[in-house]
């Protein structure tokens, strides 16, 4: 589905051309991302395969800029960046916007080249919520062609941000969830605000309280459609070829 | 993370299977066993599924034995009517006749609810040829609430005699009623109310996972729950043992 974005989204292939390919290790997989929810959205998606050595997040330390900016808005583009830096290979936004509830895409990557990109992430924001994501964390790519795993993920919370519940902003630092399309026309107004504060580390998200009104209570999240229980995504990965 | 897989611990209670399966090979060298008329192999299994919640009677349980291009549901597609008069009344006739005309190798349905910290023992047999590709689906209604059920799947092409495999269920919403939590809605007994209802008023016509209840004690005033009726995942426990 198309809708408007919170972010500039940088356009995908730029990771992906920069793996020249040299013939080594041809791996393709193919993998879909299911949003199992009632009722959120998830921001353009990132999905990459990376070295062993690197990490988008872990849980109990405090969220990198590039992990808050796409936790707080959905903005991948620091993430990306990241990842080129350690040559992984990403595929950016692969659902072409808002991932909707019960929604699924799929997308391949192909390691061509880069046969040190072993481990699978998969990260996107989820609204409406304050600093949200789905985090698919270092998960192993099958090694043998035909077989697939599939990955039950989490939410997490970045840790960077108060969770009001109320409509806001979508830049890192900057209080409220950012409510595109049909994310604002799900969620509620005028509420008056959680009080809440910074966890300051990643955690398992501890879902949201919403409220019952859309005009006006505490909170702009409805407490009967946004609540989850994990996992909150799905995500199958077969290795097409190699 | 890891995979989920449980079958893990499955596999390592299987090692002593396998030295077993090793032994009748190298009897099978003197090859005496090959002029034996081929007798039909039974397999047989032993689901007992433990209800891991407080306050959520299961309804009479599904178990079905099954290919695995047969899915009783796809999340983002509309319930079945089958899975839609489960998940609303906890009557699972007619998924089971569905699985049925979709090819299922094996049927069988509890005879009575399953309460809380309670369990169930189902059993059914497959031919080897069925074993082979077979994979068993544990499904039913958490009767507390207007449509939520737990359905989950194991593969039990790999499972040796005496192996058990343990699967650990997740909750759904089968989209095919609005999750109001009001009076003479929800069929279990903290309501009694209606069961199945035809219409379809859900925020979507789709399978997703469950979002949990909010119940009274949360704020919603027209809820005829209480927090006891809450749950996480997992809801269920399900053993699978093939026991020949």
């Amino acid at each position: 589905m198309k809708t408007s974005f919170i972010k500039t989204i940088t356009l995908a292939a730029a990771v992906a051309t920069s793996a020249v390919s040299i013939n080594t290790q041809a791996a393709e997989y193919s993998i879909t991302i299911t949003n199992l929810t009632r009722g959120i959205y998830f921001t353009p998606i990132l999905v990459t395969a990376h070295p062993d050595s690197a990490s988008l997040f872990a849980a109990g330390e405090t969220a990198s800029t590039s992990l808050q900016a796409m936790a707080e808005g959905g903005d991948i583009s620091g993430l990306v960046a990241d990842l080129q830096a350690v040559s992984a290979t990403s595929v950016e936004n692969p659902a072409q916007g808002l991932l909707a509830p019960g929604a699924y895409t799929t997308t391949t990557l192909n390691t061509d080249g880069s046969p040190g990109n072993t481990q699978l992430s998969v990260v996107a924001m989820m609204l409406p919520t304050n600093d949200g994501f789905i985090g698919l964390n270092s998960a192993y790519l099958p090694t043998q062609v035909g077989q697939t795993m599939t990955y039950d993920v989490n939410a997490y919370d970045a840790g960077t941000e108060a969770n009001d519940e109320v409509r806001g902003s979508g830049a890192p630092g900057e209080p409220g969830f950012p409510a595109p399309g049909p994310v604002g026309e799900a969620s509620g107004m005028n509420g008056t605000g959680i009080n809440a504060s910074v966890e300051g580390s990643v955690h398992i998200h501890r879902n949201v309280l919403g409220d019952f009104s859309a005009t006006e209570g505490v909170s702009d999240i409805d407490a009967t459609v946004h609540r989850w229980l994990n996992p909150v995504a799905r995500v199958t990965v077969e290795l097409v070829s190699e | 993370m890891k995979p989920i897989s449980l079958k893990n611990a499955a596999l390592v209670t299987g090692l002593s299977s396998v030295l077993l399966l090793t032994g009748c090979l190298e009897d099978n060298d003197s090859d005496n066993d090959s002029d034996s008329s081929p007798e039909p192999i039974t397999y047989s299994y032993e689901v007992t599924t433990v209800n891991l919640t407080t306050g959520q009677p299961l309804s009479p349980l599904a178990v079905i034995a099954h290919a695995q291009s047969y899915s009783a549901f796809t999340i983002g597609e509309p319930a079945s009517s089958g899975l839609e008069l489960m998940a609303e009344g906890g009557d699972n006739s007619q998924l089971i006749e569905e699985a049925i005309t979709n090819g299922a190798f094996a049927t069988v349905s509890g005879t009575g609810p399953v309460a809380p910290s309670g369990e169930d023992t189902l059993t059914f047999e497959l031919t080897e040829q069925e074993a082979q590709t077979a994979v068993v689906s544990v499904t039913s209604m958490l009767v507390n609430t207007n449509d939520a059920f737990t359905l989950v799947s194991g593969s039990l092409s790999e499972l040796a005699p005496g192996e058990t495999m343990a699967l650990n269920g997740l909750t759904y919403d089968s989209g095919t009623e609005a999750n109001s939590e009001a009076s003479n809605t929800i069929p279990g007994p903290a309501d009694s109310g209606v069961g199945f209802d035809a219409a379809r008023d859900d925020i979507a016509d789709q399978v997703t996972m469950h979002g949990g209840v909010i119940t009274v004690d949360d704020g919603l005033e027209s809820s005829v729950l209480n927090e006891t009726h809450r749950w996480d995942n997992p809801v269920v426990r399900v053993f699978v043992t093939r026991t020949e």
